[in-house]
């Protein structure tokens, strides 16, 4: 069947906090010279903020420059930081350590970060940017000479063998004369473009940290509002990468969530039962206890900074936000980054098509005038402290110290990363993991709380997990790694199962929570995420 | 032929839903709301029929903040003409829907109301058969087959022992139920063409109907955890346990 073309000045994928204040600064420079311009925006969640996780501490910077006006307007950043903590755990014990600078949150708000992407697709929405919910950019689309053109969206109504069922829609092809990527981190069509135009050449592997979240509500005795707390060390290991964050906000509600870096080593290690196993600590309990648990979700993060950000331009198109990997890691933030990223590309956008025949052009000036901004600077001055944590935690907290107070962030040196996925050794060379069963009221198992991310694909669709090779999970997977992605898969998605006497990878696609890890950490890169039904995935909830 | 059909702004099939700390009400705070999935069901009915030519014109209407407009919206999106917002930021229960519905069959005149037969929210059940009293129009509710000829409607019902059918005759409330048919995907381009068509909005007063609760709700409870289950050794401790603790024989 064939496609409907409709056509946009300005395609964006994916209305996260990149693509929609980029839609918004497109939208008001239209306005103030008085330009029509279409703008677009696809987001592959069933509503704006459906897919959106983060901890969140938002520094209000991209915003007050973005809509100054935010507060009038009722942007819902409605908890002030107040306390800072910086706690170093051991099992029993947490011992407060100077806040890293980085981390200082005075003047920052604590937010849901989809309650924040809800209010700016409203005001992207005012100012006539037509915001499309629940219909996923699928494909990139290329004209003749080789430019991206813009991007179709997926069929609806395939059958899980691929065929046409009895309500079956073809996608739509969303042509534009520039395209804008603001997939978020491992975005997949993202990923086709690093491949295509060669984008990654000559700057490092991109690295990640995938973040596993609950949203509590406690007993309003024990609520602090503003209060934030940052965890290193146990249940950590002094040789990986992992730390936890909580949140006092609004409503007695406390956003407790724990980072690990996907540069790990032991296959055993899972994420999700990290997670759970932090929550026991007595300083973590205590907080917890007498509340309740209302929601659960993770997702990846793009970690490597500064020496990890790709060519961001190419014929036709554009990458923004934690899909190109601007998250500030030191800082752990990334939301101010991002919009700053999209606001930034809006602008040159902008400018390159006051002409009017401008289509399917590079627009290096983006880069350019990004250099020139406050998020270069913040991103070079940090690049050195990520990747300091391969010597291990002691010695990555003294080197950080040297590196921010000393040569503040102006080492003459770049630290370099390694490819996340090379870094698993074989189950053979580890110790297993013996992690403590759930208790129901302060740790969980994974499907009672995939449950709570209320997660939902069509039954009847294309696996959209798709192996290039059915034979590695088990042979290679399995046999070296001890299948992996039974652990770091945070919603249960891959199974191991018997059948007369053979293992099978059984993958229960219904159940992801759209995170990307499987994407990231598959050893051999086996594992391909690629969209499923727009509509699809998780539906969080002041997440 | 004129159709009108009920929509309802309610949480989303997929979310979990969770009582509010202090047990008032089912906490609706950045919660996903979407169409009641039984009225898109009625929705995709009426348009099959509009579509099959036997009616010219299909009215969407709905009652309750003005976030409903968005409910509206998706109905056009999906191919109903135009939509009517009754918008009240009160707590309406069925009666008061009901005669909020009757007042705008009253203004609309349809030979046809489709309603989705309950609301997945509250489950109540009521509105579509207490529209039709109060109209004194017949009524097919739980409808699994509708068809339309000269004049009159057969419906097919779903009941416990198989399958009713019913002729009715016009004008008519009917209520689907989920066997009905399967709601189309709503197309992209269409989404785009129904932020243009008209959405009226009125007000309850306007329709002079008092939309006061006459039920009021004591609490909100999740229903209780269940229980691991035990190990009996033997068929007779299994039988004295079904018959003493659980007393179900």
């Amino acid at each position: 069947m064939e496609r409907e073309a409709m056509e946009f000045d300005v395609v964006i994928v994916g209305g996260g906090p990149a693509g929609l204040a980029a839609a918004i600064r497109l939208r008001q420079l239209a306005a103030e010279h008085d330009r029509e311009l279409s703008v677009c925006v696809l987001e592959k969640g069933s509503e704006i903020g459906a897919h959106i996780l983060s901890g969140a501490v938002m520094e209000p910077r991209a915003l007050n420059e973005l809509i100054p006006d935010w507060q009038a307007r009722g942007a819902p950043l409605n908890t002030p930081a107040s306390e800072d903590r910086f706690m170093f755990l051991t099992e029993k014990r947490a011992f407060r350590f100077v806040t890293p600078p980085q981390q200082a949150n005075h003047g920052n708000y604590i937010v849901s970060l989809g309650n924040v992407c809800r209010w700016l697709a409203e005001q992207a929405e005012e100012l006539g940017v037509e915001v499309l919910p629940g219909f996923a950019a699928a494909e990139v689309l290329y004209d003749d000479n080789g430019a991206v053109r813009g991007v179709a969206t997926g069929d609806m109504g395939r059958t899980r063998e691929g065929e046409e069922g009895p309500n079956f829609t073809p996608g739509y092809e969303l042509l534009a004369r520039i395209t804008l990527f603001g997939e978020g981190c491992r975005g997949s069509l993202t990923k086709t473009l690093f491949e295509r135009f060669g984008l990654r050449e000559g700057v490092d592997p991109q690295v990640y940290g995938l973040g596993v979240k609950e949203l509590w509500e406690i007993d309003a005795a024990k609520h602090v509002p503003g209060q934030i707390t940052h965890t290193a060390g146990w249940p950590m290991d002094m040789s990986t990468y992992g730390g936890s964050w909580m949140y006092h906000f609004e409503d007695n509600l406390v956003s407790i969530g724990f980072v690990v870096g996907l540069d790990y080593q032991n296959p055993y290690l899972s994420p999700f039962e990290e997670m759970q196993r932090f929550k026991t600590h007595p300083l973590i309990r205590e907080v917890l206890e007498g509340g309740r648990r209302l929601a659960y979700g993770a997702r990846a993060i793009s970690a490597g900074g500064f020496q990890s950000i790709p060519k961001l331009s190419f014929p036709g198109g554009l990458l923004i936000g934690d899909g190109a990997g601007f998250l500030n890691v030191p800082k752990i933030k990334g939301t101010h980054t991002a919009m700053k990223s999209g606001m930034t590309a809006a602008e040159a956008v902008f400018e390159a098509l006051a002409d009017e025949s401008a289509s399917g052009v590079e627009v290096t000036g983006y880069r350019e005038r990004l250099e020139q901004t406050w998020l270069w600077d913040e991103l070079y001055r940090v690049r050195n402290i990520k990747p300091s944590f391969h010597w291990g935690l002691p010695l990555a907290f003294a080197y950080s110290a040297i590196d921010t107070v000393l040569l503040r962030g102006k080492a003459p040196w770049t630290l370099r990363h390694r490819p996340d996925h090379e870094q698993l050794k074989p189950a053979a060379a580890c110790k297993p993991i013996e992690y403590p069963k759930p208790d129901g009221v302060l740790t969980f198992d994974r499907l009672s709380s995939v449950f709570l991310s209320n997660t939902n694909h069509e039954e009847d669709q294309p696996c959209h997990l798709t192996l290039r090779d059915d034979s590695v999970p088990v042979q290679v997977n399995l046999a070296r790694y001890g299948g992996p992605e039974q652990r770091y898969c945070p919603a249960g998605v891959y199974e191991f199962v018997e059948e007369g006497g053979e293992s099978r990878l059984q993958i229960n696609a219904q159940n992801c929570v759209h995170c990307k890890t499987c994407d990231i950490k598959d050893p051999t890169q086996n594992i391909n995420w690629v969209t499923p039904e727009g509509g699809g995935g998780p539906n969080y909830p002041n997440m | 032929m004129k159709i009108l059909v009920a929509v309802k702004r309610a949480i989303d099939y997929n979310v979990k839903a969770r009582p509010k700390a202090d047990g008032s009400a089912v906490d609706l705070a950045n919660v996903k709301m979407s169409m009641n999935p039984f009225d898109e069901i009625a929705v995709e009915e009426a348009i099959r029929i509009q579509e099959a030519g036997t009616a010219s014109e299909t009215v969407a209407v709905s009652i309750g903040p003005k976030q409903c407009q968005e409910t509206l919206r998706t109905a056009m999106a999906m191919g109903v003409d135009r939509g009517i917002l009754v918008e009240t930021d009160e707590d309406v229960q069925p009666l008061a829907v009901a005669k909020l519905l009757k007042a705008v069959v009253d203004k609309e005149q349809p030979e046809l109301v489709i309603l989705g037969k309950q609301a997945i929210d509250d489950d109540s059940n009521q509105t579509g058969q207490m529209l039709a009293a109060l109209l004194g129009w017949a009524q097919g509710t739980f409808a699994a087959g509708v068809e339309l000829a000269d004049g009159s409607l057969t419906v097919r019902r779903e009941i416990d022992g198989g399958i009713q059918t019913l002729k009715l005759k016009m004008p008519a409330v009917v209520t689907a139920d989920l066997r009905l048919n399967e709601p189309r995907y709503v197309k992209l381009p269409n989404i785009m063409k129904a932020k243009k068509k008209p959405l009226d909005t009125l007000a309850p007063a306007d329709l002079g109907v008092d939309v006061a609760p006459r039920l009021s709700v004591l609490k909100v409870a999740e229903p209780p955890a269940r229980q691991g289950g035990i190990k009996v050794p033997d068929v007779a401790a299994l039988v004295d346990k079904l018959r003493n603790e659980a007393k179900v024989i």
